[in-house]
């Protein structure tokens, strides 16, 4: 802000409160300055009731250039004048940082003491998921469920199932950087329609899900062609692109006829959104630690 | 008795109220007015594109700004949840800003790139298939109703008026980013870039 303004605020700010003292201190000695002088305002109630023109009590009076002295004494310690900044050398943003430099000396100790930890151990430790279990219900509750259970899309992460893995740095890269899983539209490939609905049935009996009439069983080449690349010539999946495992009884967007058509037809574009940034490394390997023990057996203590 | 004469002249009263109001305004409101730390836009910060800014008009007109504020304060408490505290550069092209005063549900001052565009279509379309416990209102309307490609243009030329830096191709390019998008698309590309800009955290 220009200097300008710096004066402009420091010179209306004081005008305005001398101004106020002076009006409190004139305006006191108007009008009758002792109770019983007989000078009535002139109103009167029912027949005889009526009402002196009396000054200010002295303590109320008081009161007013208190108020006026404590606001000069706090303009003095804080910023208000223009650029002064206060003798305090007070500031939001100061006041913010020591904040969170009082949280990272308190907190950061702790996320240490676990992110050094042993893969295995930190996914066993009790402790460690109880952190887990609050961070997990402060950033992922939202997409995944506040079971871990999911919703359509958005995956199940107690299930067992990794789409992009279950090892330390596997699942520290999915919180950490985010992932993003493509599923190509199948449609102008399949030939129109009648190829959509064989390949529909052939990817549904891969799991068993109905009996694959002739018509399906011959897409079987097509599928080696158009989704293997992906999803593995037997259908099991991919981790490192995120492709699933067609064959078992998962379905991240639901395995009726029509959803499994909508895929093919649409596509999908399966994304998590990176959280490196927001967590920081340390509660990254803590919550990813959590994630694991989802799935492990002894597990129903932890659930969050 | 001379206070009865401010007492019993309205005029007298509203002129004397006037200057005593002002007073205040005078200090504190118009240094605002002309500061560039409120004036300028912070770093990444533009005008929005046709579709962003047709989608701030469906977050305004559906009320959003009920429930959500869109104000991270510098608290530790918000900074954790939401990201970097929000500074005044970051609003210059809102008008009106969406800061909001109460939530209902979350701060989306940096809610973009929060959640993928999918789960905010199911959110919006019906909130409680992606978090069972919101109350949060279904908004399914929006993925049916076609954005007014003209009615946008105006709407940059009428900013543009207002000082907002929009080039000619911008404005003449709308029609052409606005074809076939529904109020859905428009107000998902809205919030997945709310914000993204750079921000230094300390």
């Amino acid at each position: 802000m220009p200097t300008f303004w710096h004066i402009y605020i420091a010179a209306g700010t004081l005008i305005t409160i001398v101004f106020c003292g002076w009006l409190i201190a004139w305006s006191a000695k108007q009008g009758p300055q002792n109770k019983g002088d007989d000078d009535l305002v002139g109103h009167v109630w029912d027949g005889d009731l009526e009402e002196w023109n009396n000054p200010l009590p002295k303590w109320w009076l008081y009161l007013f250039f208190i108020t006026i002295f404590w606001g000069l004494g706090y303009l003095v310690a804080y910023p208000g004048l223009g650029g002064y900044q206060g003798m305090l050398g007070w500031s939001s943003s100061g006041q913010y940082y020591d904040e969170v430099d009082a949280a990272a000396a308190r907190y950061e100790p702790i996320y240490e003491r676990f992110a050094a930890m042993e893969w295995d151990d930190l996914v066993a430790d009790a402790e460690a998921r109880q952190l887990g279990a609050s961070l997990y219900a402060s950033y992922c509750t939202t997409c995944h469920g506040s079971d871990a259970r999911g919703a359509k899309g958005f995956p199940n992460l107690a299930d067992g199932e990794w789409i992009w893995g279950d090892s330390e740095q596997q699942i520290v890269t999915s919180i950490k950087t985010g992932r993003n899983a493509v599923m190509p539209v199948l449609t102008p490939a399949l030939g129109g329609d009648e190829g959509v609905t064989n390949m529909v049935n052939y990817v549904r009996s891969l799991s068993g899900l109905v009996e694959a009439d002739a018509a399906a069983e011959a897409m079987q080449p097509m599928f080696v062609t158009l989704c293997s690349a992906c999803h593995g010539a037997d259908g099991t999946g991919n981790q490192l692109l995120g492709a699933q495992d067609l064959t078992d009884e998962i379905w991240l967007y639901g395995s009726s006829e029509e959803d499994v058509r909508s895929t093919i037809v649409n596509g999908r574009n399966g994304i998590m959104p990176a959280h490196g940034e927001l967590l920081g490394a340390n509660r990254t390997k803590i919550l990813a630690a959590y994630v694991r023990s989802l799935s492990l057996d002894d597990s129903a203590a932890g659930m969050p | 008795m001379r206070h009865e004469k401010i007492e019993k002249s309205v005029n007298l009263m509203m002129v004397l109220i006037v200057l005593a109001v002002s007073g205040g305004g005078l200090v504190e409101l118009v240094p605002l007015m002309v500061s560039p730390e409120v004036t300028e836009p912070a770093e990444g910060i533009e005008p929005y594109p046709p579709l962003r800014l047709a989608g701030r008009d469906v977050y305004v007109r559906e009320g959003c700004y009920n429930c959500h504020s869109q104000m991270v304060r510098p608290f530790r408490s918000e900074t954790e949840r939401y990201g970097p505290y929000s500074i005044a550069g970051e609003s210059v092209y809102d008008r009106p800003f969406q800061f909001g005063s109460k939530r209902t549900g979350p701060d989306l001052a940096r809610v973009g790139g929060r959640y993928s565009d999918e789960w905010q279509y199911v959110h919006l379309m019906n909130p409680r298939d992606v978090v069972p416990e919101s109350n949060m209102p279904a908004y399914p309307w929006l993925a049916e109703r076609t954005l007014d490609a003209e009615l946008v243009e105006r709407k940059m030329r009428r900013l543009r008026m207002l000082g907002e830096p929009y080039t000619d191709e911008q404005i003449a390019g709308a029609a052409a980013e606005l074809e076939g998008k529904t109020e859905m698309d428009a107000i998902i590309a809205y919030l997945q870039e709310l914000g993204t800009n750079p921000r230094v955290r300390r």
